[in-house]
């Protein structure tokens, strides 16, 4: 009987995972084990694919693999490095007086151009919107008609490519400028690109019948810095210096966008079926998107037009005594398909992760102990039962900051009055952000002593350089100041022991909060001890996201929590934070504590423009002594990322500033397949059980009922 | 019969109008145009320039509901309550905030929702029924207390219990069916088995007391005591007559929430990755996307007051002494 039962449920269960030797629980179809395939999740859908939008890391992830801006960072290379990715090289500077000449003489420099040359013979993806029947582009005027049975991008039959050219990089920076495509970095570039606002506000105006009229529009306006000089270079035109400009190149937002896929996609037949520029992209990477359901699952397959692209050469590993390049000259991508699955939930993930069904995952403060213990000399190594399964684990500190900060406007925490200073001095030592990593980062971050995180030039790592304001040094070593230097300095703002001397009312101070979870109650029931420390009471104001925020853009919040992470590695990128031109109240800015000193803003300015030099450290130091001293936050820390992944899984250097990664990866697939296998065996024991336990239940259910019926007749 | 309906239908229009009204005011006294357009805009340098152009692009910078600025009866078309509710009543969904044509990714999300919700309301069915009809043929004895009590342990667990209980053990330890996913055609089976037998049995403790009591209000009736003293034994009287008279309540149950089933569980979906329209629905609330939600409310409606109209139907041919006027 139980072999019965057994060949049924095995009949039942081959059927429906495709009658193949997968293991039943796999959450894949067939013909996936013996490709080079890459198996991720994602949490949250993609808001938006369209390179002039996309401004988060879950959309990079995707974006950054088929678009190719100018530049990208090395893989390998620390600290951060710019190198050519479509372009043939970096870019070439010319400074330019008033009447656009050519100068050499500083005093008259005005604009700077950056001359661009791109690669030759560099194609894009096939794609229907390239496809021409004759000299007419097939599918750029489609009728309601031919729409009948498309649902995706791959209903189309026919598809072609071409070469990229100049003209795509400035179309999109035309994009950038269109406020139709609402691109965030519109405002910056506003600020630096010469012509911008007024191409802006030319394109915003103009009105045009149709979308090839709308078309037609873009690329006959020019915008005037935006020069194409012939079809493999163009230039750039800045209205001041701005050496961080570089790095933007190197941001999606500047990927080629051939006007063709522009066109294609406006056509509002494709639009009622969702098929948009924001949902397909169309690039010259090396992965392509051929299954874009952020619903359910989105599939990069390698695009087959990439061109010959190798491993960077950098790390040397030792094979037979001899040092050899790793990977050098290997021709990548490695993998041909990238299969990353919507995946909501903490628990399937991790559980999907250690059944081998996901090649890498991050570690979820619910699995931190299951996966990271700490050894003797407290330095955190994966578990044993992990390693034994062949799973490893990369750390990195990410390129970001956490703080709390104050808000200076505030009559209270803020100003430029020494007894305000004093009272965010002792805050500021009363906060123990090491306890806050341990109890609520599980460990994983590292103690800020000013905005600028490791990796970013001007960083202070607690040991040689350090925040004097709150640490101190006691015989040679680096140590907190006490709670009672705390006091100390509170009493002489004027709070003796909480209470202001001058009204002889205690000291109440509000925090501005988000979020309603478990985590949030526990994190300021912990923020409250630790301003209870120096007998200051800490009232919270728990409040949805928008209201903070509408908080935060009148300045009315008092003590808040913020956070940012770097666009590009330069000091700039985190010390703009602090200046006063970017104040949130008066500008709009990011400057979130409306912090203002004018000497901070003077080095900020002279620091902005240069190169990294011993010159620039000197002023960044001096900066960060000016705002230690006047303590705008509460120098928080800089999250470090875990992250895991089979050992058939190589090449995962984490380089937290590159997004387009995936190229380098590689996969051991036969070990994997071997693996799962052996992980998912199918156990049927309990299945045998219950269905014996249903079995004896329905006999004795089915007795029982006979006897009750017979009593009755008898009765 | 069609008066009826038509009358019906006439009525369920102020009650659309009503849940619009109170979804768009409870909607925009929470959260203001500028807000959404901000939240959708992302956190990092955006500036004010760029909200207004948001919100004019899709029509939030309109007054909510009076636009003074207007003559005739444009003060009111004029409105974001007109724009973006009152064009519900064409079906006419629009697009969402974040852009994407509402009514093609309802059109996508049913069917998997349905594919969740219809075995999970036909197996739950037929195993309350079965076990409600143990318990009544063996009511007030140890069995039906035993049964009673066990039912209400189960309806006194989280649903969330259920679930990453169920995966733990079908998916994580035996190694049975994928702990989460969905797929298109029959390979979605093997990723609905799980969830529809937590469904099932989630229902279980619920669903059994409801019918239990359904049997147990029939089986007082005077037609039971005659078919007992016609000499009928206890099982022919329950499956033969109890069982029969009882389907009325049970038909009419059922058939209201039937449209219900293309909206989904929001938890289920959420926890087991199944692209269905819970899941859709909670995403929107989360980003705040209200060109979905009063999508969503609205659909949500118009199904109930379909479902209402069905049940009514539905007793003129359960009861031949119903009539619908």
């Amino acid at each position: 009987m139980y072999g019965l039962y057994k060949c049924i449920f095995l009949i039942l269960m081959l059927t429906l995972s495709g009658c193949s030797d997968k293991p039943l629980n796999s959450p894949y179809g067939k013909n996936t084990d013996n490709k080079k395939v890459f198996y991720s999740s994602f949490q949250e859908r993609p808001k938006h694919l369209d390179p002039a939008r996309s401004y988060s890391s879950n959309e990079y992830a995707f974006i950054a693999q088929i678009y190719e801006p100018l530049f990208q960072y090395h893989y390998l290379k620390k600290p951060y490095q710019l190198i050519p990715l479509a372009a043939k090289e970096m870019p070439e500077l010319i400074y330019l007086d008033n009447k656009f000449e050519k100068t050499k003489d500083k005093n008259k420099v005005r604009y700077i151009k950056y001359v661009l040359k791109i690669k030759r013979g560099i194609l894009y993806q096939n794609h229907p919107a390239f496809y021409k029947n004759g000299s007419n582009y097939r599918y750029h005027n489609l009728k309601k008609t031919e729409l009948e049975g498309i649902d995706t991008i791959k209903d189309f039959k026919n598809e072609s490519t071409r070469e990229l050219t100049s003209d795509d990089y400035i179309y999109q920076i035309k994009r950038l400028a269109d406020y139709k495509n609402h691109s965030p970095i519109a405002g910056v570039m506003q600020e630096y690109i010469f012509g911008f606002s007024e191409y802006n506000k030319k394109i915003s105006n103009a009105k045009y019948k149709s979308i090839s009229e709308r078309i037609e529009l873009i690329k006959s306006n020019q915008i005037k810095g935006v020069e194409k000089i012939d079809n493999f270079t163009f230039s750039i035109i800045l209205k001041k210096q701005y050496p961080q400009f570089v790095y933007w190149l190197a941001m999606p937002f500047f990927s080629p966008m051939p006007w063709e896929a522009d066109m294609f996609y406006s056509q509002p037949g494709l639009q009622e079926k969702n098929i948009t520029l924001n949902w397909f992209p169309v690039g010259t990477g090396p992965f392509k998107l051929t299954e874009n359901n952020p619903n359910l699952r989105m599939v990069l397959e390698k695009n087959k037009n990439f061109r010959k692209e190798v491993y960077p050469s950098l790390k040397d590993k030792i094979v037979k005594r001899k040092m050899i390049s790793y990977n050098k000259n290997k021709v990548i991508p490695f993998i041909d398909k990238a299969i990353y699955s919507l995946e909501k939930e903490q628990i399937p993930r991790w559980n999907k992760f250690l059944q081998g069904y996901y090649d890498n995952s991050g570690i979820a403060s619910d699995n931190y102990d299951q996966a990271i213990s700490l050894n003797n000399s407290g330095d955190v190594s994966l578990n044993k039962d992990l390693e034994k399964k062949g799973i490893y684990l990369t750390t990195a500190t990410a390129a970001s900051t956490y703080y709390i900060g104050f808000n200076m406007l505030d009559s209270i925490v803020g100003g430029k009055s020494q007894r305000s200073k004093l009272l965010r001095q002792a805050i500021t030592i009363a906060i123990d952000y090491d306890e806050y990593i341990s109890i609520f980062a599980n460990g994983r971050g590292i103690l800020a002593q000013s905005p600028i995180p490791p990796g970013i030039f001007g960083y202070q790592d607690g040991k040689k350089e350090y925040n004097k304001t709150v640490f101190k040094k006691n015989k040679g070593q680096i140590e907190k100041r006490s709670i009672e230097d705390a006091k100390k300095l509170l009493l002489k703002a004027g709070y003796d022991n909480g209470i202001d001397k001058k009204t002889g009312k205690p000291l109440i101070l509000y925090f501005e909060a988000t979020g309603a979870g478990a985590d949030t109650y526990a994190f300021l029931n912990w923020l409250r001890k630790q301003f209870k420390k120096i007998n200051i009471q800490l009232v919270t104001r728990v409040t949805d996201y928008n209201r903070f925020q509408e908080k935060m853009i009148n300045g009315t919040g008092q003590i808040f929590q913020w956070g940012w992470n770097a666009d590009y590695p330069d000091p700039e990128n985190f010390l703009f934070l602090l200046y006063s031109k970017n104040g949130k109240v008066k500008f709009g800015g990011e400057n979130a504590s409306n912090y203002e000193s004018e000497a901070f803003d003077k080095l900020f300015k002279q620091m902005k423009n240069m190169k990294n030099s011993q010159k620039r450290r000197e002023i960044i130091k001096e900066m960060l002594k000016i705002v230690q001293s006047d303590s705008p936050w509460i120098w928080g820390f800089h999250p470090k990322s875990f992250s895991l992944s089979h050992g058939w899984v190589e090449n995962t250097e984490s380089n937290l500033m590159a997004n387009n990664t995936l190229k380098y990866k590689e996969i051991s697939y036969q070990k994997r397949s071997e693996n799962i296998k052996l992980w998912n065996k199918p156990n049927f024991n309990l299945l045998y059980f219950l269905l014996i336990l249903i079995f004896i239940i329905l006999i004795s259910v089915l007795f029982m009922i006979r006897k009750k019926d017979k009593e009755k007749v008898y009765d | 019969m069609i008066k009826y309906i038509i009358k019906r239908f006439i009525y369920a229009i102020p009650i659309l109008i009503g849940v619009n009204l109170l979804t768009f005011t409870l909607f925009f006294v929470v959260n203001s145009p500028e807000e959404v357009a901000r939240l959708h805009l992302g956190n990092k340098r955006v500036t004010q320039e760029q909200i207004v152009q948001w919100n004019e692009e899709r029509g939030y910078n309109n007054p909510l509901f009076y636009n003074s600025a207007q003559k005739g009866l444009d003060v009111f078309k004029e409105t974001i309550f007109y724009e973006k509710s009152l064009k519900l009543f064409l079906f006419d969904f629009g697009i969402s905030d974040s852009g994407r044509d509402i009514k093609y990714d309802i059109k996508q999300r049913m069917l998997p929702s349905l594919a969740i919700a219809l075995p999970s309301l036909l197996v739950g069915l037929f195993v309350n029924i079965t076990i409600a009809l143990f318990f009544v043929f063996f009511r007030s004895t140890k069995v039906d207390y035993v049964g009673v009590i066990l039912c209400v342990a189960l309806m006194s667990i989280s649903s969330l219990f259920y679930i990453i209980g169920g995966q733990y053990l079908i998916s994580k330890l035996l190694h049975l069916v994928p702990i989460s996913g969905y797929a298109q055609g029959y390979e979605a089976i093997k990723f609905l088995v799980l969830p529809v037998i937590i469904s099932v049995i989630y229902g279980i403790g619920s669903g059994t007391r409801w019918y239990r009591s359904l049997f147990l209000e029939e089986i007082e009736k005077d037609y039971v005591k005659t078919a007992k003293s016609k000499g009928l034994s206890e099982s022919a009287v329950l499956f033969n007559h109890v069982f029969k008279n009882a389907l009325i309540p049970i038909l009419t149950g059922v058939v209201v929430i039937l449209p219900l089933l293309f909206l989904g569980s929001l938890i289920v979906e959420s926890f087991f990755g199944i692209p269905g329209l819970g899941s859709y629905t909670i995403d929107a609330i989360q980003s705040q996307d209200f060109a979905i939600v009063r999508a969503m409310v609205f659909l949500g409606t118009i199904l109930y007051i379909f479902g209402l109209i069905l049940t009514d139907i539905s007793y003129t041919f359960v009861d031949p002494r119903v009539r619908l006027k």
